[in-house]
This record gives structure tokens, sequence and C-alpha cells, in this order.
């Protein structure tokens, strides 16, 4: 069904294109061997490397060969297309450093088809935890493993489960967190859509140790096909037995069914989402009583992510023992980024925990794409902060990112160059929570709103020298009063950036100046008369007639009348637009 | 617009599935959405008589989430993602050259009932930042530029003004 695809690119830029010549060779390799029908070689217009000889790149989720011969195809059809090895003197740098612990069937296995899961071990973990394993030992196994949440705060697995586990009471939840709020990062959508089993199958074996025999998919509606997908992992899992009354022949019975969201971030917290399956609006409430004691229906209830579930088949197989030796001392295993934003090769990558934030961002994700320098790293989303230059160093694990005045989050990783402003920034992420902030307690509803405020004045030029301490002094309030995770945590890309970058902020008050000219209203248009070519171009774009003169005394920009579009800028091919 | 009458019989046909399951309302109102493209007025009152619950309590679900529309949607909806990836590669741009083009606030439809103009977060291909949809369709790497001329296919050939 889901077909594979191989995209070939010549990248050489000196000499002929070779591209064509390659495409043909391999598919012709391929049509000679066993994965002919499975198979199909594209040729792609723009590979996201370049100078590096033959490129090949498998999708979805598979290796990325540089400076491939003609002699190595055989090698390339046999190994890999074939055989679904990585050639590692072949794959670039980046692939080679990535461990697929979490992605390990994305994109190898027919996400619709059953027995392409079985074959990987699918299911073993379930079998196993059933049989050999105890509700309480599988617990035991968590513990070892060290897996922590994967959602956002990191907390504990096995601890949540034990703590859900010893509330008495016959009737509890299991719940999947695929609300996935955070605006530019596709994680969990990944995963859902390109393994459901896995996930499904972690959610199980969690019901197995915490005692529950129902749960709950809360998916985003704007994920149509990661919907159908689990709705079919569902009912190929309750044909075979695997869902239902007396699994496998135990005596555990499990029950699955979907809930969707419907476009409000705080629903991802988890006193809203349960909240929103219960028909109700999401709106958060205090906790204590935490879900595992009073959750779903008030009966206790524990909430995992979608990539935590993913990581639980691994751990019952390959014991929490070989779990805990991947990662850095406190955070185990490996963590998903969906790396975008200013960075060349844009993607998800999969990387023990411990790797540096520049790692991720150079050597997997090639550099900044346009070449000019990086300014930041934002990790978390909305919730998180911005990571200056200069820190990209620093191992990625929770306690560092959440030193740095960031948190891991759920995953999303957004590169930021010199063209970014970080005042802008802020006013981006607080637009969001402001929209999204409930309502319900004023700390938030009122501290977004009075934040954005102050930055839109800043970034309009109207900013006043008491801003900044004014700035800070909601920010506190608001984490300190917020009723929940959205209110406590959406002064950090206000704070961070002020943190890092608070001369940036100072230019905007004192200078009325935008290094990155991200921020309209400070900049101001003028023609160079040097070197005005006088070609009439602004003056025939501008929208406004902000241009006047003719080719004899030359163009001026009228500033009264200039709306600071840019449009001059962009269509003058001589640079004889000056913008400060 | 169709007759209360016709919309029961309807109506019933949606609620089959989840009458009696727990904590059913938001998901009758993601079933009718997904068959009207909206949440007609009309439909919210039957559905309050039939599940016995205060039109109010449907109300207040409905305007908490974003995604329930309380409006029939235009002929064409263009979604315009604004996720951290495409606002950073310039989206913002795309935007207001869109509403200037349709002379349209986003969250509207053109008065000709073609064009929805819709904001929307992240769209799951940011690698393609700046992404707009179309109807289901994704257009990647859009330039401002572009955006004429991608509308326009959408007019051609459309009844005159
Ligand atoms: C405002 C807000 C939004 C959140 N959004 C998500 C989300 O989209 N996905 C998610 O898994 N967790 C989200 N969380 C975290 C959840 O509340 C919860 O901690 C998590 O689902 C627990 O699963 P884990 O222990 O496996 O990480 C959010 C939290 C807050 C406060
Ligand atoms: S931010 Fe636009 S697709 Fe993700």
């Amino acid at each position: 069904m889901d077909k594979k695809y191989i995209l070939v690119k010549d990248t050489r830029r000196a000499g002929s294109n070779q591209t064509e010549h390659f495409a043909g060779l391999l598919a012709a390799k391929i049509q000679a061997s066993p994965a002919a029908e499975a198979v199909q070689v594209v040729r792609a217009a723009d590979i996201g490397f370049y100078d590096q000889g033959l490129v090949l790149k498998f999708l979805p989720g598979g290796p990325v060969y540089l400076n491939v011969s003609e002699a190595d195809l055989d090698r390339v059809v046999r190994e890999t297309v074939v055989g679904g090895r990585v050639l590692e003197d072949l794959a670039a740098a980046g692939t080679a450093r990535q461990l697929r612990v979490v992605l390990r069937n994305c994109g190898v296995i027919n996400p619709e088809n059953l027995e392409e899961y079985i074959r990987r071990d699918g299911y073993r973990a379930l079998s196993r935890a059933l049989f050999e394993y105890t509700p309480d030992k599988v617990i035991e196994e968590f513990k070892k493993s060290g897996l922590r949440g994967r959602g956002g705060a990191g907390y504990p697995t096995w601890l949540k489960w034990h703590l859900t586990r010893s509330v008495p009471g016959a009737e509890k939840y299991v719940i999947c967190n695929a609300d996935e709020g955070d605006p530019g990062a596709y994680m969990d959508r990944s995963i859902l859509e390109g393994d459901p089993h896995s996930v499904l199958e972690g959610m199980i074996i969690a019901g197995y140790a915490i005692g529950a025999n129902h749960g709950y998919f809360y998916i985003r509606a704007e994920y149509p096909l990661a919907i159908e997908r689990i709705g079919k992992a569902i009912e190929q899992a309750r044909e075979r037995g695997l869902l239902g009354t007396g699994i496998l022949g135990s005596d555990f019975n499990f029950e699955v069914d979907i809930r969707l969201g419907a476009g409000a971030f705080v629903c991802g917290e988890e006193t809203a989402l349960i909240a929103s399956i219960e028909g109700k609006r999401g709106t958060p409430r205090p906790r204590p009583p935490y879900p595992s004691v009073s959750g779903l229906w008030g009966k206790p209830t524990s909430i995992n992510n979608v990539e935590t579930f993913a990581n639980v088949p691994v751990v019952m197989t390959r014991g929490g023992d070989w779990f805990a030796g991947i990662g850095t001392e406190k955070s185990k295993g490996t963590k998903v980024f969906a790396v975008t934003g200013k960075v060349k090769n844009s993607g998800l990558v999969e990387v023990p925990m411990g790797v540096t934030l520049r790692q991720i961002v150079f050597d997997i994700g090639g550099g900044v794409r346009s070449g000019k320098k990086i300014k930041a790293v934002q990790t978390g989303g909305p919730s998180g902060g911005v990571i200056p230059e200069d820190r990209l160093d620093t191992p990625v694990d929770y306690e560092n990112l959440q030193k740095l005045g960031s948190i891991m989050g759920s995953g999303g990783m957004i590169v930021m160059d010199e063209d970014d402003c970080m005042v802008d920034i802020a006013k981006f992420y607080l637009g969001f929570c402001v929209e999204e902030s409930c309502g319900k307690c004023a700390p938030c509803r009122i501290g977004t709103y009075q934040l954005l405020k102050i930055l839109e004045r800043i970034s309009e030029g109207e900013g006043r020298s008491e801003d900044l301490d004014r700035l800070r002094l909601i920010a506190q309030a608001m984490q300190k009063a917020s009723l929940c995770g959205l209110g406590q945590t959406a002064s950090n890309p206000v704070l961070s950036t002020l943190n890092y970058f608070e001369t940036e902020y100072r230019e905007h008050i004192q200078a009325k100046r935008c290094r990155s000219f991200k921020c309209r209203d400070l900049l101001t248009y003028s023609i160079i008369q040097s070197k005005c070519k006088r070609c009439r171009q602004c003056f025939l774009n501008c929208p406004v007639q902000a241009i006047s003169g003719d080719r004899e005394v030359g163009f001026y920009i009228q500033l009264d009348k200039c709306i600071k579009c840019g449009k001059c800028f962009e269509v003058c091919k001589f640079n004889a637009i000056a913008r400060e | 617009m169709k007759e209360g009458n016709d919309y029961h019989q309807e109506l019933s046909g949606l609620l089959a599935k989840w009458k009696d399951k727990p904590g059913n309302l938001i998901m009758i109102l993601h079933e009718i959405q997904n068959h009207y493209g909206f949440v007609p007025r009309q439909l919210s009152l039957q559905l309050s008589a039939l599940l016995d619950v205060p039109l109010a309590r449907i109300y207040e679900v409905l305007t908490f989430y974003n995604y329930f529309k309380l409006e029939a949607p235009g002929k064409h909806k263009i979604s315009v993602c604004m996720g951290t990836a495409c606002y950073l590669n310039g989206a913002p741009e795309i935007l207001r050259e869109l509403k200037s083009i349709l002379g349209v606030e986003e969250g509207h439809t053109t008065k000709n009932g073609l064009f929805q103009l819709e904001v929307v977060r992240c769209l799951g291909c940011c690698g393609l930042a700046p992404v707009i949809m179309i109807d289901g369709k994704v257009y990647d790497k859009v330039k401002k530029n572009d955006i004429i001329d991608i509308i326009s296919k959408f007019t051609r050939s459309k009844e005159p003004e």
C-alpha cells in the first residue's frame, strides 16, 4: 500500500548533471530485485544536500547516502533496498548519529499492516508482560529503565503508573495524549501515522501495569490520517485477540476508544484533556487531586504522551537495563525532535539524550539554510524558551534545558538566524498564548494579554524604559499564580529572550531600532542617490504612491506617506534602497 | 435552508453511534460538522431537545473550541499556516497578501462565497514552510508573488462577477 521511495539527485556543482542516468540505473537494478514492486525511484529537484556527489534519500524515514558511486549501486540495492540495512560508509554523518528507538518502524513497515508490525517483534512485549511479568514487575522494569514522560514535564513513567495502581478501585483509565499542541512540531503525528501499533501496544501494557481495563486516545481533529490509522490498528488488534476480553488467552481485559480534540491548545494539559473527553469545555482544574487519584469520571487515571507509549514495547522486549544504557544520568533513552525554522535539512530526528544542540542543528540539520549566523534555538514551543548560540554545546536533557530557561517540551526545535528578531519571537508566542488561554484564571488571562501589549508597543517604537522591569514582574506573577501549566510557562519565551537578548530589547526601546529589520514600525526607507539608476521600478511598484520624482531629478521617498511595506526594497535590482 | 424536519432525520442517523456513550457531546458535534461543514443553529436546538441538555451547554462547548464553526463555509477553504516554522519563513507576508487580494479578514468568507480564509497552526509540513492549504491540497514554500497565480486558478472559468 504505502510505497517506499528513493529520491535521487546528482548534486555536483560542476560537470554534467547525471541524475537521469543514475536514476535509470538504480531503477533497473531494483526492477530486477525482489523489492521491485515496493520501491519507486524518483528524481528529486532539490534534495537538501549540495555538492555531495550522487545523493540518495530513502523515504519515508530512511537514511541519506552521499557521494554514491556507480559501483555502489548493487550494494545499495542488495543491503538497503532489499535488506533494510544502513550502509554506514555511505550514510550522511547526521543519519549515522541518530538512534532509532521510537521511530524504529516508521517508514520501514506498512503502518496499516499488522503482520509487518508483528514480524518486527510487535506485540511480543505485550505477551511477555502478560505471561512472564506481574503488573508490579512491569512497573519495576520501567523503574530500571528510567523512562520519563515525553509530553513535556518529564515525569517518571513508572512512578505515574505506580501511583495510579496504588489507588484502590476497580475502575481505572489510561489515556494517550495525542493532542500535540506545539505549533511547529509533528513528532507525535509521525509516530501515530507511521507506527500506530507500537503506541497501542504501549497503552495496553500500561493498562495491564496499572490495572485499567479501558483506554482512550485523545487525538487532534486536525490529524485525520493519524485518527484513521489508530482506528484501523484498534480494529486489527481486536480481531487478533490483542484487545477485548481475555487478551491472548490471559485473564486481562482491555478496551480502547478514540476521542477527538477540537483545536484548543490547553486541552493538552491533563486535567483539561480529561474535561474534554467528558464532553465539556476543556478548562483545567487545580491539582491535587492528581489524575492518578481522581481523573476521568473521577476514577484513577494515567495520562501518557504518544512518544512515551511508543517507547514502552522496546523497554519490555529489550529490558530496562538496556534502555537505561542510552542517554545521560537522569534522562534515559532517545528523544525525537522536529527540527524546523531556518535549518537546512528540516525534518524529524531521533537522538540519544545527551547529544548537544549544536550536533543536532549542524551535524544532522546541516546548519543554517541561508548561510547566515545562527542566533538561537527554541525548544518547548509556547512553554519553552530560546537558547542562544553560545549555549548550543549543552547536552540535551530535561535538567539542562530547564537550567537554560527553556524546557524539553514535546520536541519542537526551531532554528533562528540573524533575520529573526527576539522581540518579535516573544510576541509571536505570547500572541498564541493570549488566544489559547482558557480564561479560567486571572493571572494567565490578564497576564498574557498585558505582556503582549507591552511587547507590541516595544516593537512599534513606543516602548518605555520601565517596560523591561514590568515584563519581568508580570512574568513572575504568572509563574507563581496561574492555575495550570499553560499560564505558569507562558512567560518563558519572554523571560528567556529578555535574559539572553536584553540589548535587543533596549535597542528597540531607546534607539528605536530593530537589528533584524522585522519590526516594521521601526524601519525607514530611503533612496541612495549614488546607486540609483533611475529605472523607476520602485516608483511603479509603490502601492501608496509614496515615491515621487522623475528620471531627470531622481526619485525620493516621502516618509509621511510611506507605509513601510518594503516593496521598493524588494524590487530594486541595484541595492539602491536603504533600510534602517 | 432545510426545514427542521429534514435535519431531524439526518441528525438521528448521526446520533445513533454516540447516543449512549458517556461524554458524547463533543463527538456528536464533530459528526455534525463533518457532515455539514459547520454546526447550524437549527441543529443545536434540536440536539438540545434530543439529548435533553440546555442549549447553553452546547454553545458553551461550541464556542470554546476553535475547530467548531457556526457559519457556513466558503466554497474553497484557504488555510494559512501560522505555526512557528511558517511564521519564521514568511507566513505573515503571505497572509497579508491573501487578505489584500481577497479583501477579507481571517476567519471570514468573501462576499461571493468563493473563498474562506482561515489561519491554522502547523499543518505538520514544517520542513516545507511556509505552507498554505486550499481544499485539502498543500502548497509548499509559497512565495508572496505566487499567491495571485494560485488564487486565479480557482476564480477562472467561474460564474460572471
Ligand atoms: C498547556 C499545556 C499543553 C500541553 N500539551 C501537551 C501535548 O500537546 N501533548 C502532550 O503529550 N502533553 C502535553 N502537555 C503535558 C501533559 O499535561 C502531560 O504532562 C503529559 O501528557 C503526560 O504524559 P507523559 O508523562 O508521557 O509526558 C501539555 C501541558 C500543558 C500545561
Ligand atoms: S509551522 Fe507551518 S507546517 Fe508546521
